[in-house]
């Protein structure tokens, strides 16, 4: 390990020559080997082989149910070892759940009731993680300490008294009765203060000086350091709202209000075993996650990469 | 190698907690008094409006005897349901199910999240396919979940059998014996949610300084060495953050239990939320599923308030 240094491009030299170019490309190009692990030749095949391993497994089942909707319905319930399908692989499954006529109108619904949740969610869970890590007020402490208490709550034992609520206020059946519980995300707003909590207070303070008041800082100085969090933060949110199943269920009856999943699951219902279609209709439900997923990720390294300062 | 980190944590201890709070306190106090209730007003609203009501309606309906149907009419019983749920043999089961469960994924679900991170962090090519296969099965919904894993699952004509016969092991009843079904579960679990706290250790490394790594190869620290006294102990509040926010998850397990084993087999697999589920939804006795819900917020609480002070202390 003695000849081993921090770049794999500059062998036997010294580390401290390495200009901070170098570095930067390094760490954010995302092809240069970062030091976390060894740089050698051996912990490379070794890292190699780890991550394709894992790879593999982590693949596998989710292969599986691609493989499933590409079968008929016969061979997806019959065989539960074989990939390659008796009679052949086919796109029925696909074909019954186009069919099924409202699929357009439940993508539209997921579309806008994730979109809305995500942005009033990242929105109002920001700001009052920011009032809780940089702001002094009454209560403060207490409020916090609620917050962080309520991650705790299951949502499943809310759904009656929240149904009872909503019939109460006559939001049965409206996008609002969605939307509304969704956007109550403590556990967004803890992740988002300890974030915040790690921003040097030092720029804060010059940002003050040059008279800059509490919104200011926010939106200036906070929020841009914070962009590879928030990212985040508004990835789980929206692949949490778009899986979600429980609470659009109760909320809606009326077929056109429905989500994604809340409508494939009224298909399914209709009749017996229908391996395939399932199969199917989750592979066409999680298509725009991997995308939306995929146009984030990038957003992830770019934003870290800018930044530079991060999250410690 | 501790002279590495040291120096960044003394500087980063220089702007800690109490020191930034008076002067941050001194700059808010004279520019803008009320800012804080400002921001933090619109996420108290709902907070109000769509959490602390419906609990409230739910804490009130634990002290009657309301119910789905005309079994109970809503009248107050005092603290009947609470006294009843003490004694209940089935509370004390699934409680300790859901406990084992928590105990049997957290673990696992950090260590393997780390690992993942590690290992693709190294600056390995093809960088977006690492994170999109450690995270996709995160994307799917948990029906998907349950219906690939249940044809995984079969005993006898399951790929994971299949698999251990290649190796001349007699096949698992996974989901069916009470040895294994926890066991399947988490492993489950494991697969579904990993991808979570991966892309959390991999934004944490990413903000790890370049200059400590620079530092200790000016000191002659080889891989491990940076790896115990650099990458390590930088990562240790997302650790805790993580393992917080995992213990809370876990101890609310009911999706895939509910659609896998239904909670069996004979109880085993069976966790308190699905215990409160049945009673208020199959039995109908809303007051009492309340009550049963209240016992065990209470424990959780407790326990997160103490997972808390023991993180925050171990951070400064």
């Amino acid at each position: 390990m003695t000849t081993e240094t921090l770049s794999p491009r500059t062998p036997g030299k010294p580390r401290s020559t390495m200009p901070r170019e170098v570095v930067r490309r390094r760490r954010y190009s995302g092809r240069v080997w970062h030091p976390s692990l060894g740089t050698g030749p051996l912990p490379r095949v070794l890292t190699l082989l780890a991550l394709a391993l894992m790879t593999v497994v982590w693949l596998v089942p989710f292969g599986w149910g691609v493989d499933t909707s590409f079968k008929t319905e016969v061979d997806a319930s019959a065989s539960g070892a074989d990939w390659i399908p008796k009679a052949g692989f086919t796109l029925d499954a696909y074909r019954t759940i186009f069919g099924q006529g409202n699929l357009p109108v439940w993508a539209v619904n997921s579309v806008v009731i994730a979109v809305c949740v995500t942005a009033i969610t990242v929105a109002i869970s920001a700001m009052a993680a920011y009032a809780f890590s940089r702001t002094l007020f009454r209560g403060r402490r207490v409020l916090f300490a609620v917050t962080v208490a309520s991650i705790m709550v299951p949502p499943q034992i809310l759904i009656v008294p929240l149904f009872r609520q909503m019939l109460a206020l006559n939001l049965v059946d409206t996008y609002a009765a969605v939307i509304l519980p969704q956007v109550v995300a403590p556990a967004m707003v803890f992740i988002l203060k300890k974030f915040f909590d790690g921003i040097p207070r030092e720029l804060e303070e010059a940002a003050r000086i040059d008279g800059a008041g509490s919104f200011r800082v926010f939106w200036s100085v906070v929020l841009p350091l914070s962009r590879p969090i928030l990212a985040a933060v508004a990835i789980f949110v929206f692949i949490n709202t778009w899986n979600n199943f429980l609470w659009p269920f109760i909320s809606t009856s009326d077929p056109q209000l429905m989500t994604l999943p809340v409508g494939l699951s009224t298909v399914k219902d209709s009749t017996g075993l229908r391996n395939a279609q399932e199969s199917a209709a989750s592979i066409l439900g999680s298509v725009p996650l991997l995308i939306v997923f995929m146009l984030f990720q990038r957003q992830i390294v770019k934003s870290v990469a800018t930044t530079g300062l991060g999250g410690q | 190698m501790a002279s590495v980190s040291t120096p960044a944590r003394r500087a980063a201890a220089g702007s800690s907690r109490r020191a930034g709070f008076r002067r941050a306190a001194a700059t808010d106090r004279t520019r803008s008094g009320g800012a804080g209730w400002l921001f933090a007003t619109p996420f108290l609203v709902f907070f109000t409006l769509f959490l602390i009501v419906p609990i409230g309606i739910g804490l009130w309906m634990s002290f009657t005897n309301a119910s789905l149907t005309g079994h109970g009419d809503g009248t107050l019983v005092g603290l009947d349901n609470y006294a009843e749920a003490f004694g209940d043999s089935q509370v004390w089961q699934t409680l300790g199910n859901t406990v084992w469960f928590t105990v049997l994924t957290t673990v696992p679900l950090v260590l393997v999240a780390l690992v993942m991170a590690l290992l693709v962090y190294t600056g390995m090519p093809g960088q977006w396919l690492w994170r999109l296969a450690f995270f996709a099965s995160h994307l799917l919904p948990v029906a998907v979940v349950y219906q690939i894993w249940s044809m995984l699952f079969q005993p006898d004509r399951g790929m994971l059998n299949g698999l251990l016969k290649i190796f001349g092991i007699d096949g698992i009843a996974w989901l069916t014996d009470e040895k294994y079904a926890m066991w399947s579960i988490a492993l489950v679990t494991l697969w579904w949610t990993v991808g979570f706290n991966f892309l959390l250790y991999l934004a944490a490394l990413q903000a790890i300084p370049d200059h400590l790594y620079e530092a200790a190869a000016l000191d002659g620290a080889g891989a491990w060495r940076r790896l115990w006294s650099v990458t390590l102990p930088q990562l240790r509040r997302t650790t805790g953050l993580i393992a917080v926010l995992q213990v809370m998850a876990s101890l609310k397990v009911f999706d895939q239990i509910y659609l896998l084993t239904k909670g069996g087999p004979n109880g085993a697999t069976r966790p308190i939320l699905e215990y409160i589920y049945d009673t208020g939804f199959t039995n109908y006795r809303l007051g009492y599923a309340s009550a049963v819900s209240y016992v065990f917020f209470g424990l959780i609480i407790i326990l997160s308030i103490a997972q808390l002070k023991i993180f925050s202390r171990r951070e400064d």
